[in-house]
């Protein structure tokens, strides 16, 4: 899938994944798509509710060899 | 837009796990955007403490309070298994290994995120501690400060 932007996110605890994608998602313009990495396990429930509480949508996620893989549409 | 949603959280422990608890919340709060306050009351002051002496002057009990109480974010215990001190190592030590953020690290990204920290003046007054101890750039406050904040929250937690 096309992404405007990616962020990796390997490696980081809670709560560092959802914090450094609202700030990568802060310069993308709405519509536009953040791909986001994470080992995080929690990051699935958590980038979920976060997008949905911003208004933004989860068009896809993939999980392969423990690194979750997200792609976030920005919302209005 | 709408308004912002809010998030405020009374720190009244002063132990390194609770406090780390607060804080995660509170930058997971301002990552969703919210106004995010984190009151500061009796113990929960000294994850505020500079961790460096500052030359203010105290009575005695004052002294005595302050030189009892860890100084700074960084050297508060745990609130279980603490083992004068040694709990508090070996977690630290499970903590880099699982990438999760220190105490001093989530302040300071707690800050960066313009949560509004605010120190309670009444128990600074009972614990001897001045603003010159404190961390600069706080704000002060009592009930009322709070009150204004949370009469709106969304969330309001008391650690």
């Amino acid at each position: 899938m096309e992404a405007t932007k990616v962020l990796d996110a390997k490696g980081l605890a809670c709560p560092m994944p959802i914090v450094r994608t609202k700030k990568a998602i802060a310069e993308l313009e709405p519509g536009e798509v953040l791909e986001i990495h994470t080992t995080d396990q929690g990051s699935k429930s958590d980038l979920t509710a976060w997008a949905k509480s911003g208004g933004h949508e989860i068009l896809e996620d993939v999980e392969e060899d423990g690194v979750i893989k997200f792609w976030i549409k920005k919302g209005e | 837009m709408a308004e912002k949603k809010k998030t405020t959280i009374v720190l009244f422990s002063g132990d390194y796990d609770k406090a780390m608890a607060a804080y995660i919340i509170a930058n997971g709060a301002a990552a969703y955007d919210h106004e995010v306050t984190i009151f500061h009351t009796f113990w929960g002051l000294n994850a505020l403490r500079k961790d460096n002496h500052q030359p203010v002057k105290k009575g005695l009990l004052e002294s005595m309070f302050g030189k009892m109480m860890p100084q700074g974010a960084a050297k508060l215990g745990l609130s279980k298994m603490n083992f004068f001190g040694l709990g508090k190592l070996m977690i630290n030590k499970v903590m880099k290994k699982h990438n999760a953020m220190e105490l001093p690290n989530l302040v300071e990204m707690a800050r960066e995120q313009d949560v509004k920290l605010i120190a309670c003046t009444m128990t600074m007054d009972l614990l001897g501690l001045q603003k010159e101890e404190l961390l600069d750039e706080i704000e002060y406050g009592g009930v009322g400060a709070y009150i204004g904040d949370a009469e709106d929250g969304n969330v309001n937690l008391f650690i």
